[in-house]
């Protein structure tokens, strides 16, 4: 089951990592949230796993730490806020630049194949 | 108590005396001359205690943690150099009132000149090396002060830059050598560390904290390599001159050393550091003093010059070098201070200070050139006057070094060389400004004597020397004698006070210099011819250059490191963190702890699979960016499951309802966005990026692992514990939120609350077009409200509500509370939202959304504020049981009143986020049937 879990936050952290390297808004919005995801998921199994030993007095034997689960509640909510604001943002600098790149600015450089890509869509 | 008003003294005069500004320039020279005055006084009981070799020491304590007490000692040395800067003072601030003109801020100057005399007063009188530190740097800050006195000369600006640069850059090595000296004593009072002597010269840190503290000491008294901030100094007013470079700043490093000198000399690293330290000073400074045009120039070499002899003098190590070094401290201060003056007085009533133009004095002012004629002969070391005696001692202990073979000739050629320069720039700065033809193109012609009292001050620190020069027991004796004991630590050696010691080698080293000195003077025109040959180095030009060097590669390393772009940003972050990162995780390796692996089952293996199938997914897939936020949200939800796989109904639940409203808004902000990714990164970015993911990927893998299967010893024993006794709640998680944790909870909701409002006023002014299209060619559906959706969605908001009301009441005992029951709230809100609309929805809602958002915040701090009517911290929380009809046995627990302001925030804060984005969607509503 451990290892099961922490490829759950492995996997969550490469693609979360991998997302926020991108180049444009909308890639790293997401990846923010998969790295999230992975850090809640990590800092709530820094309370062990445990199976149906939800820390609510007198419903079990055994409780597991009711700590780390406070902290990632809260953690989820804010998390949350900051996922909007950095959309948002996203949003701004779409309305003021006219363009969703991470860097503000219109790259030099053309982008490299979007005949292709658009060939795809279609 | 009395030592410490007599470093106060001065700093409350620095506050009070500028108030005289207004009244004139006596004012405010009599009122700054008062607490110099005052302090003398009060030092001057203590003096019968002092010469009988008692020491006194008071402290209070201050920061006892670090060591760091507010103690003053009074001993022979600290009194010495106490005498010297307040007498030299009070006759600086005489001095001062005739050299300042009228129009000048003399608030200012006397208040800075104040705060520098109380800094080098808490530096002699401190007995705890960690305040004594705090003064130095403040002598540091002032002195800068000081030297810019004109602030609006390039020139001053600067001189005081580079004094500051290399004084302030010596007392960062001070304070690390202090810390040294601390950590090997154990304590940093100066009567532990002069007691442990033997310990810091066994200690392996010695030669390290030696070096440090050295060069603090070497920095702050100019001496070579750093003697160039000096010269350039003399860009201050002259009063300012005399002070810093006579009696103060310069001697403060000397004074360090003679402080220090029982705990560090004695060494062979001692002796080698600080006398050829001093031996390259001293010849140096008189060498570059006689080529010097201007007079504080010529003066400001021979500063350096006479401090490199007391430096080289302590580090002979021998005890009567010592005491010569002590001697020669106070003689330096008299006749410098004066010769200061004097050429202050030259400058003032000539308007220059160029010695090609000022011949001839003699003529015009002789009162003046008498007394800075008999100064500058004790300066040279004509016998008869204080400069001399010193001087022999001088060429006696030079002569008594014991060094192997050549090099035992060294020091007593080295002594006899810097002599005969002594005496050829005392012998230019007599015959060139007062004799010599007669002057050249002055600016005032012709010159007069000064104002009578502008002399006074000049008149007594000549007398001294020459009272000192022929009565040196009588005028001296018992002050130096104490200020040797304080310095050795121990018994003082016999030696003599006596004008000649019959004729002996240094006698006639004496000779030696002085008709050498007077050949060379005599010959200075080839000697000028010589010197001419070599470039000048304009040192605050190299200063300058090197600075600005600096700060060019400074701002050409940020620019490459901070080019604007975000993406080079996040990567160096990445790359830093695997950096710190990799070493320990690879020792960690595959890391399986003592707790063991626990087996799996096939619903939570699938589950799993799904996740991590689906964050992969979406990673791979980024660019079509619809299906990226549909894999997204399922990551989500699994997630969620995952939650309450593991005991965790909470985080479950709102997980859950935060996935909705996110995936909400992604989906809002995706209308505006392109809805997918042109292809621009290169070949090698793609697998740069993939490498960096896989790595940082399997890192977390790895701490995860080992974190899993190791013991968990937690503090939440306590929550557990106490939950439902302290907090009256059994869901032990709601009560650490809102009871025992509560504190951190107002901070989350308070961040929740400035998050909204920053979206708020984010995207209140701008305006977004929509596309056309989705992207791919599609036109927008034309029904924005269907009607099923409508329908179905109206009476689902009461159910909705009521589900959350209920979420809200259980929460402290059940899974729930604030945090989910407004999500919840939040939803069936959204959900009105998608179905009918932002202007219908809204038309139905009394309030704007900023009123819940408040009054929610409002309500969480009201209630922790309450605590404190009852006289018990904030946010404290109590609770009793009521009974209600029908519902039965029902807990009311403060904390309940602090949940709703929770509840209130969240609904608030999200909807507020949701209809902010929802807003921009009304203005650039697409007309039906348009497409």
């Amino acid at each position: 089951m451990e290892i099961l879990f922490a490829l759950i936050i492995g996997s969550l952290t490469a693609s979360g990592v991998f997302l926020v390297l991108r180049a444009r808004t909308f890639p790293v919005v997401v990846g923010l949230t998969l790295l999230s995801y992975g850090v809640n998921l990590f800092l709530f199994a820094s309370g062990r796993l445990a199976t149906g030993a939800q820390p609510i007095i007198g419903s079990t034997e055994t409780y597991t730490d009711p700590l780390p689960q406070a902290l990632v509640l809260t953690a989820i909510v804010i998390g949350f806020a900051m996922t909007a604001f950095v959309v948002v943002l996203a949003l701004r600098s779409q309305a003021d630049t006219e363009d969703d790149h991470v860097n503000g600015k219109i790259e030099a450089t053309p982008p490299v194949d979007t005949e292709e890509h658009a060939e795809d869509a279609r | 108590m009395t030592l410490a008003l007599v470093v106060l003294l001065p700093f409350l005069g620095a506050i009070v005396a500028p108030l005289f500004a207004q009244a004139g320039r006596t004012a405010i020279a009599i009122a700054s001359s008062l607490p110099p005055i005052v302090a003398l006084a009060a030092l001057y009981p203590h003096w019968s205690t002092l010469a009988a070799g008692g020491v006194l020491v008071q402290t209070h304590e201050w920061l006892p943690a670090i060591g760091l007490s507010l103690s003053f000692r009074l001993d022979g040395l600290s009194l010495l150099f106490a005498l010297l800067i307040l007498v030299i003072g009070v006759l600086i601030i005489l001095y001062a009132r005739y050299y300042l003109k009228k129009h000048e801020n003399v608030g200012k100057f006397y208040s800075l000149l104040l705060l520098f005399m109380g800094s080098m007063l808490g530096i002699v009188l401190s007995s705890n090396l960690l305040l004594m530190l705090i003064f130095w740097e403040l002598t540091s800050v002032v002195s800068f002060l000081l030297i810019s006195f004109w602030n609006y000369k390039q020139d001053a600006r600067r001189g005081a830059r580079m004094a500051l640069a290399v004084t302030g850059g010596g007392g960062l090595a001070l304070l690390a050598g202090v810390l040294l000296l601390g950590q090997i004593v154990g304590s940093y009072e100066l009567d532990d560390v002069l007691a442990a002597a033997d310990t810091i010269k066994a200690s392996s840190l010695y030669p390290v904290a030696l070096t440090l503290v050295l060069l603090g000491a070497f920095t702050k008294s100019a001496q070579f390599p750093f003697h160039f901030w000096l010269p350039h100094a003399m860009q201050a007013p002259t009063p300012v001159s005399a002070y810093l470079h006579s009696a103060t700043m310069v001697k403060a490093g000397i004074f360090l050393m003679a402080r220090l000198y029982p705990a560090l000399a004695g060494t062979e690293l001692w002796f080698y550091m600080v006398s050829f330290t001093g031996m390259a000073t001293l010849l140096i400074g008189a060498y570059t003093a006689l080529f010097k045009h201007d007079l504080k120039g010529l003066l400001a070499h021979s500063t350096v010059s006479h401090l490199g002899l007391i430096t080289l003098l302590f580090g002979m190590g021998t005890k009567l070098a010592a005491i010569a070094a002590v001697f020669h401290v106070i003689n330096h201060a008299t006749f410098k201070a004066s010769l200061f003056m004097a050429a202050g007085i030259i400058d003032h009533e000539t308007g220059t200070r160029d010695m090609r133009r000022i011949n001839g004095l003699w003529q015009f002012m002789p009162h003046t050139a008498t007394l800075a004629m008999v100064a500058a002969a004790s300066m040279a070391g004509v016998p008869l006057l204080n400069g001399f005696l010193s001087k022999e001692m001088f060429f006696a202990e030079s002569l008594n070094l014991n060094l192997p073979g050549i090099w035992a000739y060294l020091p007593p050629v080295v002594a006899t060389l810097a002599g005969v320069f002594a005496v050829a720039y005392s012998a230019r700065f007599i015959h060139d400004v007062f004799f010599n033809g007669k002057p050249v193109d002055l600016p005032i012609y012709p010159p007069h004597e000064p104002p009578r009292y502008m002399k006074i001050p000049v008149e007594i620190l000549v007398f001294a020397c020459v009272m000192v020069g022929v009565f040196p027991t009588f005028a001296i004796g018992p002050l130096l004698y104490a200020a040797a004991e304080a310095t050795l630590a121990g018994p003082v050696p016999e030696y003599h006070l006596t004008i000649v010691h019959g004729f002996n080698l240094p006698l006639l080293m004496s000779f030696l210099a002085f008709f050498l000195g007077l050949l060379m003077y005599t010959q200075r025109q080839r000697f000028f011819d010589f010197h001419a040959r070599f470039r000048e180095i304009d040192e605050k030009a190299v200063f300058e250059a090197a600075v600005s060097r600096v700060v060019e590669w400074a701002r050409r390393f940020i620019e490459v490191l901070e080019n604007g772009s975000l993406q080079r940003y996040v990567l160096l972050l990445l790359l830093a963190t695997l950096a710190v990162t990799i070493v320990p995780i690879t020792s960690l390796g595959f890391n399986v702890g003592s707790l063991g692996i626990s087996p799996i089952d096939l619903p939570t293996t699938v589950g799993s699979l799904i996740l991590i199938g689906c964050a992969l997914g979406a990673a791979a897939m980024h660019r079509e960016r619809l299906y990226a936020l549909i894999l997204l949200s399922v990551v989500g939800l699994m997630v969620a499951l995952t939650f309450a796989r593991f005991s965790a109904p909470d985080l479950a639940m709102t997980q859950l309802s935060v996935e909705v409203v996110t995936i909400v808004l992604l989906m809002l902000a995706l209308y505006y966005l392109p809805s997918w990714t042109p292809r621009e990164a290169s070949l090698f970015r793609r697998w740069r990026d993939a490498i960096i993911a896989l790595v940082a990927g399997s890192g977390m893998f790895l701490i995860t692992l080992a974190m899993l299967t190791r013991p968990l010893d937690s503090i939440s024993r306590y929550f557990l514990e106490n939950s439902v006794e302290g907090g009256g709640g059994s869901n032990v998680v709601n009560v650490i939120l809102v009871d025992f944790r509560g504190f951190d909870t107002l901070g989350e909701i308070t961040v929740l609350a400035i998050a909204a409002l920053g979206i708020y006023a984010m995207l209140r002014e701008t305006k977004l077009t929509a596309p056309p299209t989705d992207g791919q060619g599609h036109p927008w559906s034309t029904d924005a409200h269907p009607t099923i959706l409508k329908q179905i969605s109206r009476p689902l908001l009461p159910l909705a509500l009521m589900v959350s009301a209920f979420i809200f009441l259980r929460g402290h005992n059940m899974p729930g509370g604030g945090f989910i029951a407004g999500l919840i709230t939040a939803v069936a809100i959204i959900l009105q939202y998608i179905a009918s609309g932002m202007t219908w929805s809204h038309q139905r809602m009394p309030f704007n959304l900023q009123t819940p958002v408040a009054l929610g915040l409002f309500i969480a701090t009201a209630t922790g504020l309450a605590s404190f009517a009852f006289g018990y911290p904030f946010l404290t929380s109590t609770f009793s049981h009521i009974h209600w009809p029908v519902v039965g046995d029902f807990e009311l627990a403060s904390a309940m009143a602090f949940d709703i302001g929770v509840y209130l925030t969240v609904v608030g804060a999200t909807l507020m986020i949701l209809a902010s984005l929802g807003r921009l969607t009304n203005q650039s509503e697409v007309k039906p049937g348009a497409y």
